[in-house]
Formats: structure tokens, C-alpha cells, sequence
């Protein structure tokens, strides 16, 4: 038989390997070696701390009193934890973001950084935990009196035994969870032994499930007869705790301070969430599996009468498995110390970050910036804080006598810690959450869960009199704590968890529509619901008025002066400043914000900062500037689509840049071949009739004097081709020097027609004009321009296909400028060879082709070197051209 | 800031077809639960009848459906792992 001293023996040296475990980790963490600290499994294993003794030892109790019920503890775990996509990712998002050090700071954070809420919600954590702590207490005195002796029970042995415990677990706690101040450097140590301890668990209940499965049943399926046969045989079960069992421990994963804890505040990586979403539940399914054969075990060898809830212990036992019997009491042993741990801590951070440190704060008003480290009054309030949850759970245990009311207490803490629940899911969701709302439901559902469930639990008649719950308060009935509104008969913590929960979701919504959020609220309360999208976090202060140095100070004391300094320093260099001081920027004090926030909370970290950086905290202009971000989005985004449709229009542009090169090209290729047509013709015909004139004997001379003249003619094509290519050539390279001098239109257009007509083998053409209109003096160059003027009369001469051919030219103004145009009456230039006439060689028909086809190209290039114009007149009697003048050089008739 | 138009206005139609599949990975992920919890509401139908159910058929039932969901977990994660390390895509608009 292990004697109580052996017992103790090995319990010391299980909490001495803990030690050597945490100092081990915390080691390689300061030396920078700690990078398999951060590891998934770990951060999954340290998230066991969700099983506690109460689910360790009690799930078998459970299991006896109500069925499967006991499962509805794990399930709802589970669905959280599957469903990380949804609340969980966001929460531990935020919970880095932000630097939330506990579900307080939370939800003071988020509204606003209200420090009532802190409060609030601390206290109503503690309220809360104690009885949980005092569970724990309980779970290991009775498993040590298991060993010493089942059948004397001593209450002062018990209660020596606690305290102890509770001392262990107070020196364990305040040398590993208050080593460092800054939360975001994490526990490392802590974890890491928690780690330890959640193996160890797991590892007992299955050796005491394979021992019962195997051992003692001889197999699964006779495992499986052995339930179906004893008393748990049937599935009864009460659906509406079904439900809301399920509903309530996927709440307290989410609120416990414990929980929040290991999953938010110690996390470091979505990858640790990403593993955990599939290993935790798995954890758990192996924490449950083998529940119902050990209490079905028990059941059937046990004497009736014996603690259901010791039957992890008395199974192994009654069997004579000293090992397994021990191995299971570390387990047990594990699950109680490993929860008072991490729920001291968390409990200790609130404590101080919301209680103590304020009313210090308070207490030295405007101090905030007198040298001295402050970080020892945060520690010491934390270690005290620390001490006081556990004398606070000790005590609870003493005074209740550890009892059965003890055992019902897991359920009763849940439901109080639940109360979180809306106001943070409203918070990380809603961004029309507001604390005013938050503080109204918190309100409302702590009072209710405190009248209808947490003293209640204390037993009819201890702490509420008897004729409460018979009679109701002032003899009112319906407002029985535990038939509210005259609804009888339902489970009272169903009732509670319903009543409590719907009160507390619904003033909250309620009061969250009426009230108004303070500007503050509502920079939180988007970073909080929009975390994914921006990082940032609220432009709380206007910094001009801040002193540096007082923040130097200030920051020494809490973050410890190398720290800060380094911070300051790195700040500095980021802002470009070769000094020490960085310049109290608000991007500059955000962060020393957030850097505090994660030593002493949001809220307190808010209050210090606002000592020293005078004025409010929010102003218009703050506002002003997160509006002006977005406008600048908006801006930015404008501009892009700005400079889209530019580049569009550009490559619009280039397209047809690129098709009019195309164009130009094949009609230099078509100009070139033109070309050698047009002096390969003439001179054939020179060629020829040259040869004629060498070889041929005795030719008349009426025929030689024809050949001869029609070389001549054919040359002098040739030469007026070349003389008008070249002066094409000349005109387009810009190179052609103008003859300006005065002149008058009439006497221009005289000539023009003078010698247009000249040549008499032509046609006759009647021209008529209006000596009146052309009395205008030009100051140009004369000669080019009727050099034009006589291209067109004689193009009307040659190509005017009427009977009576006829050409008008009139002389008038448009836009301004003078404008002469020559019409006449022939059928015109069809419309799809009005852009073609003015290409070089480009004839309208080959009929009457008497030029080469580029007098109006050069009449055009004239005119544009003039300043003017040439272009084709559409919807005249017949063909009809307009000379459009240059504009300074028409001067009115003197 | 939240719901502004302006962004929902231009954001395209249309992904990639990687992006697309993550998407849809990342609805699984949240579908889950949902799955989790109709499978697991279903022994509230048990007893109906008069004959009930067993209580090692029920366990059967549960621990199934738990292993199930594990496993769908563990396949999902890995699969959106898979998918690069790009935890800013997934912001839908809600």
C-alpha cells in the first residue's frame, strides 16, 4: 500500500520536474534558442488546461449521475475549435494586434478602453474562479485521501492538504508567470510545463481506459455489451441540456480567463491555431473515450455507495494496479494544478491591469511621469493578485467544507463566465456594439446568473432563504429564482443559462441601438470588426503637446529602461532623427500605446499615456485624418483609373500612329513604282522613236519632223515631272524659300487665268468672277500662289466634263478668313475619291490624263507652306475647290 | 471604411482559378461546424421512439462523428495550406 509520505514523495518530485521543465524552457526562451516553444503542438497541448480535475475526475461521475451528458463538455470545445474560420481566427488576430493581455482587457479595449468594463468583467471572473480554484483544491485532497486511508475521512488532514497545494501552486505561479511584464514575451515556462501536464493527463486516462477496456473487459465489443447490459444501458437524455450544455462550454472556451489566456494571449501564429483546430478536438475525443467504460467498470465492482467521481482512482485500485493507480492520481493531480496556474495568472493580469493599477494611478494623479520603476509596483500587485486568487480559492474551499455543492460548480462557473459572450462576439462582429450596451447586458446578465444559478448553488436555505423559492421575493411569484416569469419546472441550470443569456443578449443589442458610441469607441470598434483588412490601430492622440522625455520616463518605468530606450532609439531612427527622442508623433505614440497596453492593459496603458500627452484623446482632427485616409484610398484609386483610361487613350493613339505608318509605307512603295512608271512611259517612247530616227532609211521629213517633235514633247514631260517632283520634294521637306511681297488678288487671279487659258488646244472655258470681292491686298508670295490658282483653272479646263464647261470663282470668307473658291459645272469628284485627289499621282480618271497627277498635291504643299489651305469643296454644282488664305497676310482692299 | 460601394463596384467578378478554389476551401472551413453540430443535434431525435437507443450504439455514433470531423479538419487546414500562406485574400467582403 503507497503510504501517504511516499504519495508525497513523488507528488514533490512531479512538481520539481515541473519546475526543471519551466526553468528549462524559460532559459532557452532568453537565450533566444526558444523557437520549439512557439511550436503548434505545444500551444495545442497547452490548451488542455480545458480539462481540469472536474472533467478529469468528474466526467466518470458524470458519466454515473446523468449518462452521456458528460459528452455535451467536449462537444461543444470541439465545434469551436472546427470552426476556427470563424471566431477564432479573428480573435487571435485581434488579440496580437491589439496586445490583449485578458478577456478584460478585451473587452475594455474594444469599448473604447473602458476601464468600468475592465472591471466588470474581472470581477465577475473572479467571482467566477474561485469556486473552480476551490474545485481544484478539492479534486486533490480527495484523491490523496484515497491513498491514505478510504475509509476515515479527516477534514483538518484535508484542509492541511489544500493549503498546501494552494501554497505550492502560489510559489510555482508567481516565479513563472511573473518573470517577465510583457505579456506578448509570453510564458513560456508556464506552457511548456503545462504542456507536460497535458501529456501526462492524457496519457493516465488512457492507460486507465485500456486497463479497463483490456484488462478488465476483455476487448471492445465486450466493452460495448458490458455498457448496453449495466444500468447506463439506455440513451436518456434530456435534449434541452443536450443543447444547452453544448452551447455553454463552447461559450466558456471562448470566456473562460483561463482559456482566453492560453489561446489568445499566448499565441503567436495562425499556424498554432491551424493545428489546433484539428488536434484539440482530437485531444478531447481522447480525454472522453473511455469515460463511459470506466464508470460502467466501477459501477459493476465497486461497492455501492462509492465515489463515482474517484472511480479513476478506485478502479486501478480495488485491482491492486498501484502504478496505474498512481499514474492516474499525477494525472488527476496534473489537471488541477495545471488550470490553478493559468487561471491565477490570467485572474492575477485583470486583477492588476484593471483594479490595482488604476486606483494607483488614481491614487498618484499627474505622476505618471516621476522617475522610479513602476514595473515592481506591476509585478508586486501581480504576485499579490496571484496570492489572493489562491487564498480567495483556499478559503472558498474551507468555508464551504468541500462538499457536494462543490461538485456543481463547474457548471455554475461556466455559465457565469458565458456572460462575456455577447458583448465579445458583439464586439468582434457588430461595429454598432456600443459599451454603453455592453456594460447593460453584462450588467444584467451577472445579476440574473447570480439570482437564478450562483446562490442557489449554495443550497436552498443557506444563502437565499427557503421561502424565496417557494414564495418568490416579497411574496412576488413570478419572480421566483428559479421559475422566473412563473415558467415551472425547468432545470434550473437551463433556466438560468436561457434566462440569463436571452436578458443579456438582447439589453445589450437593445441598448447598443439607443446609445451613441464616444469617437474613441468607434476607431475601436472598427479596427476590432475590420482587423483582416487594416492593421492600424485607433489615431488616439494629437501628439504636439507631449514631451518626449516625459515619455521616456514614464516608458522606463513600465517596459524597464534598456527596453524602452531600444524602443525609443529604433522609433527615432524610423523617423529619421539621430537623437534619442523620437518626435511624439500619434503613429509614434500608438505604438508606445500598444507597447504598454501589453504590460499593464489597454485601458491603464491609456490613462498613462493621457497624463502626459495633455487634451482629449480623440479630437475632430484625429477623425478628420482616418477620414482622410480613406479619402486618399479613394483618391489613389481615382487616380489609377485616371491614368488607366490614359493609357488607353495613349495606346489609342499609338495604334493609329502604327496604322498610319503602314499606310505612309505602302504609299512610298506605291509612289515608287508610280514613279517609274511615269518615267519609264516618255522615255520608251523617246527610246523608240529615237531608234526609228537612227535605223530607218530614207524617211520623210514630214515623218522624221514628227518623230522628232514628239521626242521633244515626250522630253519635255519628262522634264516638267522631274521639275514638279522636285519641287514637290523641295515643298515637302520644308526647304522652299518664299518670295512675300504685297500684291493684289485681282491682278494674281488676272495672270492666272491669263495664262491658264493660254495654251488654245484645250477646251472652252467660260470663267466667271467678281471684280468687287477680289479688291483685297495679299502679302505673300505671289507667284506660288497663283502658280496654285492656275493648277486649279487648268484642271477645270481639262477635266470639267459639261457641254459647256464653266468655272466660278468667288471670293468670300468663312471662319474668319478669306477664302477663294474655284467651282464649276461639270459632275464633280465622287465622294470616295475626294480624299485620293490631293495623293501624288493621283489621277480621277486615265481618260483625259494629261499631267502626271501631282499638280494638286503640289498646290496643296503650297498652300501649306503659305499658311493656308487647300481643299476640296463638297456639295457644289460641280467639282469645286476651296483656296482658304493665311491669316495674317489677307489684308482688306485700301 | 467597411462598406463602402466603391470597392465592391471595381472588385472583379471573376478570380483566378486558384484564388476561386481557395475561396471555396475557405467556405468548407466555415461549413464545417455547421455539418458538426446538425450531425451532432441528432441523438435530440433519439428516444422519439419507444424503444430508445443504446447507449454503445450512441457512443459509436458520437465518437464517429467526432473522428469524421477531425479528419475533414485535418484534410481542410492541410489543403488550405497548400494553397500558399496568403491569410489577407480570404477578406470577402461580408
Amino acid at each position: 500500500m503507497t503510504t501517504l509520505n511516499a504519495l508525497a514523495a513523488i507528488s514533490v518530485a512531479y512538481v520539481l520536474f515541473l519546475f526543471a521543465v519551466a526553468f528549462v524552457a524559460e532559459r532557452a526562451a532568453r537565450r533566444g534558442r526558444g523557437g520549439w516553444l512557439s511550436a503548434p503542438i505545444i500551444y495545442t497541448l497547452s490548451l488542455s488546461i480545458y480539462c481540469t480535475a472536474w472533467t478529469f475526475y468528474g466526467a466518470v461521475g458524470s458519466a454515473v449521475r446523468g449518462g452521456l451528458e458528460y459528452l455535451t463538455i467536449y462537444l461543444g470545445p470541439s465545434l469551436v475549435l472546427i470552426g476556427w474560420w470563424w471566431i477564432l481566427r479573428k480573435l487571435v488576430r485581434i488579440g496580437r494586434a491589439q496586445r490583449i493581455t485578458s478577456v478584460a482587457d478585451l473587452i475594455s479595449s474594444r469599448y473604447g478602453k473602458s476601464n468600468l468594463l475592465g472591471i466588470g468583467v474581472t470581477i465577475l471572473a473572479v467571482v467566477g474562479t474561485t469556486p473552480y480554484i476551490a474545485l481544484q483544491l478539492q479534486s486533490v485532497t480527495l484523491s490523496v485521501e484515497v491513498f491514505a486511508n478510504p475509509q476515515v475521512s479527516d477534514v483538518a488532514d484535508d484542509r492541511l492538504t489544500a493549503f498546501w497545494v494552494a501554497a505550492g501552486l502560489a510559489v510555482f505561479t508567481v516565479i513563472f508567470g511573473t518573470r517577465n511584464l510583457d505579456a506578448n514575451e509570453r510564458h513560456h515556462g508556464v506552457v511548456m510545463a503545462i504542456a507536460v501536464e497535458a501529456i501526462v493527463k492524457l496519457a493516465a486516462l488512457l492507460a486507465v481506459g485500456g486497463f479497463v477496456v483490456w484488462g478488465l473487459s476483455g476487448g471492445v465489443g465486450a466493452t460495448l455489451a458490458r455498457i448496453d447490459a449495466s444500468e447506463l444501458g439506455l440513451w436518456e437524455m434530456n435534449g434541452g441540456r443536450w443543447v444547452g450544455l453544448t452551447f455553454l462550454s463552447a461559450a466558456a472556451l471562448l470566456c473562460l480567463p483561463r482559456m482566453f489566456q492560453v489561446m489568445v494571449v499566448e499565441n503567436d501564429s495562425d499556424a498554432q491555431l491551424r493545428m489546433a483546430a484539428w488536434a484539440f478536438p482530437l485531444y478531447l475525443m481522447l480525454m472522453s473515450l473511455f469515460i463511459v467504460p470506466i464508470a460502467v467498470v466501477g459501477l459493476e465492482v465497486l461497492p455501492k455507495g462509492a465515489n463515482p467521481d474517484l472511480f479513476v482512482l478506485t478502479v486501478p485500485l480495488a485491482h491492486g494496479q498501484q502504478g496505474l493507480a498512481l499514474l492516474s492520481f499525477l494525472g488527476g493531480f496534473s489537471s488541477a494544478t495545471s488550470m490553478v496556474i493559468v487561471a491565477a495568472i490570467a485572474l492575477s493580469t485583470m486583477v492588476s491591469n484593471h483594479i490595482v493599477m488604476p486606483i494607483w494611478l488614481r491614487l498618484r494623479a499627474g505622476s505618471a511621469s516621476v522617475s522610479g520603476d513602476v514595473r515592481h509596483v506591476v509585478l508586486l500587485s501581480r504576485r499579490l493578485s496571484i496570492a489572493g486568487v489562491l487564498f480567495l480559492g483556499y478559503a472558498y474551499y474551507a468555508l464551504s467544507g468541500g462538499g457536494e455543492a462543490l461538485s456543481v460548480i463547474g457548471l455554475v462557473a461556466f455559465t457565469g463566465v458565458a456572460q462575456v459572450l455577447p458583448a465579445m462576439l458583439g464586439g468582434l462582429f457588430w461595429r454598432g456594439a456600443t459599451r454603453m450596451g455592453a456594460l447593460a447586458g453584462l450588467s444584467v446578465g451577472f445579476a440574473l446568473w447570480l439570482y437564478t444559478l450562483y446562490l442557489p448553488s449554495f443550497g436552498q436555505g443557506t444563502v437565499l432563504p427557503m421561502a424565496l423559492f417557494s414564495e418568490g421575493p416579497f411574496g412576488i411569484g413570478w419572480l421566483r429564482p428559479q421559475a422566473l416569469f412563473g415558467i415551472d419546472g425547468l432545470d434550473p441550470l437551463m433556466h438560468a443559462v436561457f434566462w440569463s443569456m436571452t436578458f443579456n443578449s438582447v439589453v445589450f443589442f437593445l441598448v447598443s441601438l439607443i446609445s451613441f458610441p464616444s469617437p474613441l469607441e468607434r476607431l475601436q470598434g472598427a479596427q476590432f470588426v475590420n482587423v483582416q483588412i487594416g492593421g492600424g490601430s485607433a489615431r488616439s492622440w494629437s501628439g504636439g503637446l507631449a514631451q518626449s522625455e516625459d515619455l521616456m520616463v514614464m516608458s522606463q518605468r513600465i517596459l524597464g529602461a534598456p527596453e524602452a530606450q531600444a524602443l525609443f532609439l529604433r522609433e527615432a531612427r524610423k523617423q529619421g532623427i539621430s537623437g534619442h527622442l523620437p518626435d511624439p508623433t500619434p503613429d509614434f505614440l500608438e505604438i508606445l500605446e500598444r507597447e504598454l497596453s501589453g504590460s499593464v492593459g489597454a485601458a491603464t496603458a491609456h490613462a498613462m499615456l493621457g497624463q502626459i500627452v495633455a487634451g482629449q484623446a480623440v479630437s475632430v482632427a484625429d477623425l478628420m485624418a482616418v477620414a482622410d485616409e480613406t479619402a486618399q484610398m479613394m483618391e489613389h484609386s481615382a487616380r489609377l483609373e485616371e491614368q488607366r483610361s490614359e493609357l488607353t487613350r495613349t495606346a489609342r493613339q499609338l495604334r493609329e500612329a502604327n496604322d498610319k505608318l503602314t499606310r505612309l509605307s505602302a504609299q512610298k512603295d506605291a509612289f515608287l513604282s508610280q514613279i517609274s512608271h511615269e518615267l519609264r512611259t516618255p522615255m520608251t517612247s523617246i527610246r523608240a522613236f529615237s531608234e526609228i530616227l537612227r535605223d530607218a532609211e530614207g524617211l520623210a521629213s514630214v515623218d522624221r519632223i514628227k518623230y522628232a517633235s514628239i521626242i521633244h514633247d515626250e522630253a519635255i514631260r519628262l522634264t516638267r515631272l522631274l521639275d514638279d517632283l522636285l519641287d514637290l520634294s523641295v515643298l515637302e521637306n520644308g526647304q522652299v524659300s518664299l518670295n512675300l511681297r504685297e500684291g493684289k488678288l485681282t491682278d494674281t487671279l488676272d495672270r492666272a487665268v491669263a495664262a491658264a487659258l493660254a495654251d488654245d488646244g484645250g477646251l472652252r472655258l467660260d470663267i466667271f468672277r467678281d471684280p468687287r470681292s477680289e479688291a483685297i491686298w495679299l502679302n505673300t508670295d505671289i507667284d506660288r500662289l497663283s502658280q496654285v490658282f492656275i493648277n486649279l483653272i487648268s484642271n477645270a479646263r481639262k477635266y470639267c466634263d459639261a457641254a459647256v464647261p464653266r468655272l466660278q470663282i468667288r471670293v468670300g470668307e468663312a471662319e474668319g478668313r478669306t477664302v477663294i473658291d474655284f467651282v464649276d459645272n461639270g459632275s464633280g469628284i465622287a465622294p470616295e475619291q475626294q480624299d485620293l485627289i490631293f495623293e501624288k499621282f493621283a489621277r480621277v480618271s486615265d481618260q483625259k490624263a494629261g499631267g502626271a497627277g501631282l499638280g494638286l498635291a503640289i498646290s496643296r504643299q503650297i498652300m501649306t507652306r503659305l499658311g493656308g489651305n487647300l481643299s476640296y469643296l463638297p456639295g457644289q454644282a460641280g467639282a469645286a475647290f476651296r483656296v482658304t488664305l493665311p491669316e495674317a497676310r489677307a489684308l482688306a482692299a485700301q | 471604411m467597411s462598406d463602402a460601394p466603391e470597392p465592391r463596384r471595381t472588385a472583379p467578378i471573376f478570380v483566378e482559378r486558384q484564388s476561386y478554389r481557395r475561396r471555396r476551401l475557405a467556405d468548407s472551413a466555415r461549413f464545417l461546424p455547421v455539418l458538426g453540430l446538425l450531425l451532432w443535434m441528432l441523438p435530440l431525435l433519439w428516444g422519439l421512439d419507444s424503444d430508445g437507443m443504446s447507449t454503445s450504439d450512441a457512443l459509436v455514433y458520437v465518437f464517429a462523428v467526432w473522428l469524421g470531423l477531425v479528419a475533414a479538419a485535418l484534410l481542410l487546414i492541410r489543403a488550405l495550406g497548400r494553397g500558399g500562406d496568403a491569410p489577407q485574400d480570404d477578406g470577402e467582403p461580408r
